[in-house]
C-alpha cells in the first residue's frame, strides 16, 4: 500500500467529525457562505454520507453585501447536489429592529450577522452549527476546539473550554446550549487548495484572476467597487487583474493583483505569498483582538 | 507528503516560545503581516528587535499577562513534511492542556536550559510523554550561546537525561544542543558547535520514522453511523480491513463478511487506520453505534471492570463510589469508580497508595465498573482503543483522560 498523505489523514479526520456530528445531534446545520472552506465542507459532507442524503441542511446567513458571483455559485452547487438550503437575511433582522447598520464609509455587517445567526439557532432549534473555520486562519481560532460548546448567549468563552483528548468528541448538551463544530480545524489554507485541486472541486469565479474595477484605499488595500462602499477622499478607482484570497462581504474582502486562473497557479501563488490570508480581511484588521472579540459575541 | 503531529513543553523561561517562533520564522511560516505585528508587540514591550516568543500567544489575556494558558496549534510545512504543532503550557496547573497536546502527538519536544539541566518540571514532562506513549522524544538543550557553545556543558545535561530516561518508557530519544534565540541547530546546523554530529531539530522532525507509530496490526473499527442497508461507517482506530475479511461485531458477537469497502465514497479493496471508511456487510446482522467491528481471531477484551491510569480535571475531588459518563470511541456508558489504587505525587513521582481522593490535576490509578461491556485494548498496545474519557454527569464536561492498564 502506498503511504497516506496529509490530505488522506485530514480528510479522514473531517469525515469522522461530520459523522460524529450526525450521531450526537438532532438538528445540526452546515453553515455555507460560498467560500472555499464551505465548498470543501460540502464536498466532505457528500463523502461522509453518500449514497444517503445529508443529515443536515445548509444554512446561509446572507448579509446582503455578498458578491453576486457567490450567490450564483451557491445556487448552482445546491441545485447540482439536490440538498436543502436555508437562507436567513441580516436585512430582515435590521428591518425587525433587532440590529442597526453601522454608519460611515467602511461600514460592514459583520457584527449584525452574529445576531441573525443566533436568532436562527433559536428559530430552528439548532443544536449544532458546522463551520469551515480553521485554526491556522487567525490566532484566536488557533485556540478553538473541534466540538466547541456555546452557552445560551451563543458566545465563545476561551477560558472555559473543555479539553479534547485524542479525537474523543464530547457532544453532551444541556437545554439552551448548542455546539459549534469545526471539521477543518487542522487544515491550512494550502491544504484546502490542494484538496480542491485533488478532488477537482468547482470554485467561484472570484478566486480566479479576472478584470475588475477596484477602489484603492489610502492604506493601499484593494476593495471591489460596489454600491456598499463610498469612495473617500484620497482613494482611487482603477481596473486591474485581480482575484480574491478570501471571499466574505464586498465591504471587507480585499482583492489581490494576480494572473492566477487555474488551481495549480493559485496554489503556487499561495505557496509564495508573504502575507497571511486574514491579512486581507478588513474585519480582522480593526484591532489585534478583533476575531477574539467577535467570537466572544457569538461569531464563527 | 505525510503529517507529523508534535507537542512542545518546557518551563516558562526555557525559551519554548522563542524556539517555536524560530522554527516558524525560519520555515517561512510567519507571513509579513504577522511579523509586522510581532515587531509592534516587541516594541510595545520595550524589546530590541524581534521577540519571536510572542508568535504563539493567541488570546488577549495571554498577550497581556505574558503567559500561555491554552494549547495553541501552529501549522507549517517543509518540502518533506506537513507539521501540526501543539504548543502546551508547561505549568502543572494547566495539565489538561498538556494532556490534550500529548494525546495526539507522534513526538514531544522538551526544552531544558543548559545552565539548569534537568529540573523537576523536565522530569514531569518526560514522565507524561512516557505515560502517554509518545513514540519519539526530543530533548532540546537550549541557551547553548550562554555557555559559549561548550560541549562539556551539553554532555553533562545529556548524561543526566540518559540516566533518567532509562526509567521511562520511551524508546526513541534524541538530544540536541540548540540556541533558539540565535537559531543554532534549530533549522540550520550550527557553525558554532562543530563537535555536534547529529541533525538539527527541523531535520530530525523531517526524518523521524512515523509510519509505524500507529498500530497497524489489530483491526478495530468503532461503528459511528449507518449509511444504508448493511452499510456501517467509522474511522479505523487501528489495523486494516479488506474486502472478503470475516469480521465480528462486538459486543454481540455476530459474524459477517466485508462485501464492499469505501473511503470517502471511493471504492477500495483495502483500507487502514486512521482512514474513515464505510463497510458493506454480506448479511443482515445486528450492528449499532458504539459497537466495534474486529477480526474473528484478533479481539479486544470485552469487560466491565477497568483498571486505568486517570488524569483527573474535575472541579471536585474524585472519590470511590462516584458515577460518571464514560466515552470510549463511539460507545457510551456509565461507570462507577471503585478502588483508588494509588495517587502519583507529581512533584516527586512517588506513589501514595490507597489515597482518599484524587484532586484536580492529579494522576492516579483507579478501578472502574461500567454498566455496559467495553471493547478495550491496553493503552500500551493501542493508543486509540486503550483510551477513554470521563464526563461529569451534572456539568457534562470532560473531566478525565484515562489509559487502560
Amino acid at each position: 500500500m502506498t503511504a497516506l498523505t496529509h490530505l488522506d489523514v485530514l480528510e479522514a479526520e473531517a469525515v469522522y467529525v461530520l459523522r460524529e456530528t450526525a450521531a450526537w445531534f438532532k438538528h445540526p446545520a452546515l453553515l455555507f457562505s460560498g467560500g472555499k472552506d464551505s465548498l470543501c465542507m460540502v464536498a466532505l459532507a457528500l463523502r461522509a454520507f453518500r449514497p444517503g442524503r445529508l443529515p443536515f441542511p445548509f444554512l446561509h446567513i446572507d448579509t446582503g453585501h455578498n458578491f453576486p458571483e457567490t450567490l450564483e455559485f451557491r445556487d448552482r452547487l445546491v441545485a447540482a447536489i439536490g440538498e436543502e438550503l436555508l437562507v436567513r437575511r441580516v436585512q430582515e433582522t435590521i428591518d425587525a429592529g433587532r440590529a442597526r447598520d453601522e454608519m460611515g464609509p467602511k461600514a460592514s455587517r459583520n457584527v449584525q450577522q452574529t445576531i441573525t445567526l443566533l436568532d436562527t439557532v433559536r428559530e430552528l432549534g439548532l443544536d449544532a452549527l458546522i463551520g469551515g473555520g480553521r485554526r491556522d486562519e487567525e490566532k484566536a481560532r488557533a485556540k478553538e476546539r473541534i466540538f466547541s460548546l456555546r452557552r445560551d448567549s451563543g458566545g465563545w468563552n476561551p477560558h472555559q473550554q473543555q479539553p479534547e483528548f485524542w479525537l474523543q468528541l464530547n457532544g453532551v448538551l444541556r437545554p439552551g446550549e448548542h455546539m459549534r463544530v469545526f471539521p477543518l480545524s487542522n487544515w491550512t489554507e494550502l491544504d484546502v487548495w490542494q484538496y480542491i485541486g485533488r478532488e477537482k472541486l468547482d470554485i467561484p469565479a472570484l478566486y480566479r484572476a479576472h478584470r475588475r474595477r477596484c477602489l484603492r484605499t489610502r492604506a493601499g488595500i484593494l476593495l471591489a467597487e460596489s454600491p456598499y462602499l463610498a469612495v473617500e477622499e484620497g482613494e482611487t478607482v482603477e481596473e486591474l487583474s485581480v482575484r480574491f484570497r478570501t471571499v466574505g462581504d464586498m465591504t471587507c474582502s480585499a482583492a489581490m493583483e494576480s494572473r492566477a486562473v487555474f488551481v495549480e497557479e493559485i496554489i503556487r501563488e499561495i505557496e509564495a505569498a508573504r502575507t497571511s490570508e486574514r491579512g486581507l480581511r478588513m474585519d480582522d484588521r480593526r484591532s489585534e483582538a478583533a476575531m477574539e472579540d467577535r467570537k466572544t459575541e457569538g461569531y464563527f | 507528503m505525510d503529517l507529523l503531529r508534535f507537542a512542545t513543553a518546557g518551563n516558562v523561561d526555557d525559551g519554548k516560545s522563542t524556539l517555536i517562533g524560530r522554527l516558524l520564522h525560519d520555515c517561512r511560516a510567519l507571513p509579513d503581516d504577522q511579523l509586522e505585528s510581532l515587531r509592534r508587540e516587541s516594541q510595545r514591550r520595550g524589546e530590541e528587535g524581534l521577540n519571536l516568543a510572542f508568535a504563539t500567544d493567541g488570546l488577549r489575556a495571554e498577550r497581556t499577562q505574558n503567559i500561555t494558558i491554552d494549547v495553541a496549534y501552529r501549522f507549517f510545512s517543509t518540502a518533506r513534511r506537513r507539521f501540526i504543532l501543539a504548543d502546551c503550557p508547561g505549568h502543572l496547573g494547566y495539565l489538561a492542556n498538556m494532556v490534550t497536546g500529548l494525546s495526539t502527538a507522534n513526538l514531544a519536544v522538551i526544552l531544558v536550559d543548559v545552565r539548569h539541566g534537568l529540573v523537576e518540571q523536565t522530569r514531569r514532562h518526560c514522565f507524561l510523554a512516557s505515560l502517554f506513549r509518545i513514540p519519539h522524544l526530543v530533548l532540546c538543550v537550549n541557551k547553548m550561546d550562554l555557555v559559549a557553545f561548550a560541549e562539556g556543558a551539553f554532555a553533562e545535561v545529556r548524561d543526566q537525561f540518559e540516566a533518567f530516561s532509562e526509567k521511562v518508557a520511551i524508546h526513541d530519544v534524541t538530544v540536541i544542543p540548540i540556541s533558539a534565540k540565535l537559531g543554532d541547530n534549530v533549522v540550520q546546523r550550527s557553525a558554532a558547535m562543530r563537535w555536534y554530529q547529529g541533525p538539527s531539530l527541523l531535520r530530525h522532525l523531517e526524518e523521524v520514522h512515523i509510519a509505524s507509530d500507529i498500530n497497524q496490526v489489530d483491526c478495530r473499527l468503532p461503528v459511528q453511523i449507518s449509511l444504508g442497508p448493511r452499510t456501517w461507517a467509522g474511522r479505523l482506530a487501528s489495523g486494516h480491513v479488506r474486502v472478503g475479511d470475516e469480521v465480528m461485531c462486538l459486543p454481540g458477537g455476530a459474524r459477517a463478511v466485508v462485501a464492499g469497502l469505501t473511503v470517502a465514497c471511493r471504492e477500495v479493496a483495502e483500507a487502514r487506520a486512521p482512514l474513515s471508511v464505510a463497510v458493506q456487510l454480506d448479511r443482515d446482522v445486528e450492528v449499532r453505534r458504539g459497537d466495534m467491528l474486529v477480526r474473528v481471531h484478533n479481539r479486544p477484551d470485552l469487560r466491565c471492570e477497568v483498571d486505568a491510569m486517570v488524569c483527573w480535571f474535575g472541579a471536585e475531588p474524585l472519590v470511590a463510589g462516584r458515577t460518571l459518563r464514560l466515552l470510549h470511541g463511539t460507545s457510551q456508558t456509565r461507570a462507577a469508580v471503585g478502588r483508588l489504587d494509588y495517587r502519583l505525587d507529581m512533584q516527586t513521582l512517588a506513589r501514595q497508595t490507597d489515597p482518599p481522593a484524587l484532586f484536580p490535576n492529579d494522576i492516579g490509578r483507579i478501578e472502574l465498573q461500567s454498566d455496559q461491556p467495553l471493547c478495550l485494548d491496553r493503552y500500551q498496545d493501542n493508543r486509540a482503543t486503550g483510551s477513554f474519557v470521563l464526563v461529569d454527569e451534572a456539568s457534562n464536561r470532560t473531566v478525565a483522560a484515562c489509559l487502560v492498564r
